[in-house]
């Protein structure tokens, strides 16, 4: 029987020995470029985002507008399968671009489609703005980064359902639930200020009006067709999300502070890239998060000699975690420590880039290892 | 309260900004588009991350990490997650030198 060492609890003991070895709001490693080229990398333009936007929204009014139509017609179902994945997988990637404020020049262009996206996504635009910062801030630092979405070793089902948007929707109709009747979990507030607390309240009440709205429409009409609008995308249409979010981080290193030991850059089709806007450059994303989408492309050519070498497609990838997901639960220490070309700069000990497949984080884990019975490899 | 001497004027670009530390501390110096210099605290309110790798936007300075944005004239945070204001510094140019009034 396998054990896993690691309490990924926000509040638990490895959020304690993450702090204390030094591994929490740390300074990561970073490529070196020049100033004046990070510059005009990190320079906004509205441009590029305004294009994505009207095609967005186009194709998602065509698309619904062909589901209402058609209903509740078999023929149909394409419709709504466009239209989910643009509703829960397009939007996902609205939600993290608009978070950051890097997609739009203009701030009130970059905030209304964050409301828009978060809205569809049914995330909170409070809750799940503070804990992106901290995803960014500890990225897969367990105990502290609240968006690692497989623990060691992973929950099958869990892995599985994800693409049929169960957990999405449960997880966040209970938030929003939550927050409605003025509730918000300690773990949670370890990581959203308290003056923030009461917009997230408001919104969530704001919500709540629109889903009684589009209840009532619903029973008025006597049909499940005005939630295919609103709410049960998230249940058809989260796949493209899923199977993109699990290439971000899945199989490599926790507990380092170096993103290319921990995140994954991939190359991925031109449609995917528009629905995922250009987070598959997932180890520039998280190196130099204010780059925007539209830059990461050449962002990612400035910086490849330093990086390992992107998987070349989706399958790619998979063929990487899926073995090692496997391994996991014979061993929850082992991960993928990808090899650099010789151009990079070595992984550094001073960044956990000693840490080695199989071991456990020095100052973490270690410590248990003895009440942690280890399959042999 | 000294005048201490920081960097030449020429080293900050217009619409840009510099690191500069001294006596253990850390500072950022802008140079605005009008060409008026400003001096502030050199790490984010938010978390300790340099601004000095951040993007400067007319007078709004960027973390480059999480995107807290401040009004370097003032200090004023002005987009989350930053919430505390920055310190900031008087500064005058001096024969070319950009210099700084530490308390």
């Amino acid at each position: 029987m396998s054990h896993t060492n690691r309490d990924y609890a926000l509040l638990g003991r490895d959020a304690r020995l993450a702090e204390e070895i030094g591994l929490v709001s740390a300074q990561w490693y970073h490529t070196d470029l020049p100033r004046k080229v990070m510059k005009e990398l990190m320079t906004r333009s509205d441009q590029p985002a305004i294009r994505d936007t009207i095609i967005l929204f186009s194709v998602m009014i065509a698309s619904a507008g062909a589901g209402i139509w058609l209903w509740p017609s078999w023929w149909s179902a394409p419709f709504w399968l466009i239209y989910g994945v643009l509703y829960a997988s397009a939007m996902d990637s609205r939600w993290h671009e608009c978070g950051h404020g890097t997609a739009f020049k203009t701030r009130w262009m970059n905030d209304a489609v964050y409301q828009v996206a978060c809205f569809c996504m049914m995330r909170n635009p409070v809750t799940w703005r503070w804990s992106h910062t901290r995803h960014h801030t500890d990225t897969i630092i367990v105990g502290h980064d609240p968006e690692i979405i497989a623990m060691r070793p992973a929950v099958v089902a869990r892995l599985i359902l994800n693409f049929f948007g169960i957990f999405e929707l449960w997880g966040n109709a209970k938030t929003t639930l939550q927050l409605i009747a003025g509730y918000m979990p300690e773990t949670t507030k370890s990581f959203v200020p308290e003056p923030e607390r009461k917009r997230a309240f408001l919104i969530a009440r704001i919500w709540a009006v629109i889903y009684l709205g589009v209840a009532a429409l619903a029973f008025w009409m006597q049909s499940i067709l005005p939630f295919m609008v609103v709410g049960l995308p998230i249940l058809f249409g989260s796949w493209h999300m899923v199977m993109t979010g699990y290439m971000q981080h899945l199989g490599l290193a926790e507990n380092v502070l170096d993103h290319r030991l921990n995140s994954r850059t991939v190359y991925v089709n031109p449609i995917s890239r528009f629905i995922y806007w250009n987070m598959n450059f997932h180890v520039e994303h998280h190196m130099f998060p204010m780059v925007p989408y539209h830059a990461l492309p050449r962002m990612h050519e400035l910086v490849k000699h330093d990086m390992p070498p992107a998987h070349p497609s989706i399958l790619s990838a998979y063929r990487e975690i899926i073995p090692t997901l496997i391994r996991q639960f014979k061993n929850p220490d082992w991960f993928v420590k990808r090899e650099l070309p010789a151009s990079a700069q070595p992984y550094r000990a001073e960044y956990h880039g000693d840490l080695e497949p199989g071991a456990p984080t020095p100052g973490i884990a270690g410590y248990d290892a003895q009440a942690r019975p280890v399959a042999a490899e | 309260m000294p005048w201490i001497a920081a960097c030449s004027a020429d080293d900050i670009d217009t619409e840009d900004l510099i690191r500069w530390d001294h006596a253990g501390r850390s500072y950022a110096i802008y140079r605005s588009p009008d060409d008026d210099y400003f001096c502030t605290d050199g790490f984010c309110t938010h978390e300790a991350i340099h601004l000095a790798d951040g993007l400067v936007m007319d007078y709004v300075v960027e973390c480059p990490k999480h995107n807290g944005q401040f009004d370097y004239r003032s200090g004023e945070a002005v987009r989350l997650p930053a919430c505390k204001n920055l310190n900031t510094w008087q500064t005058r140019v001096e024969n070319g030198q950009v210099e700084i009034l530490i308390d």
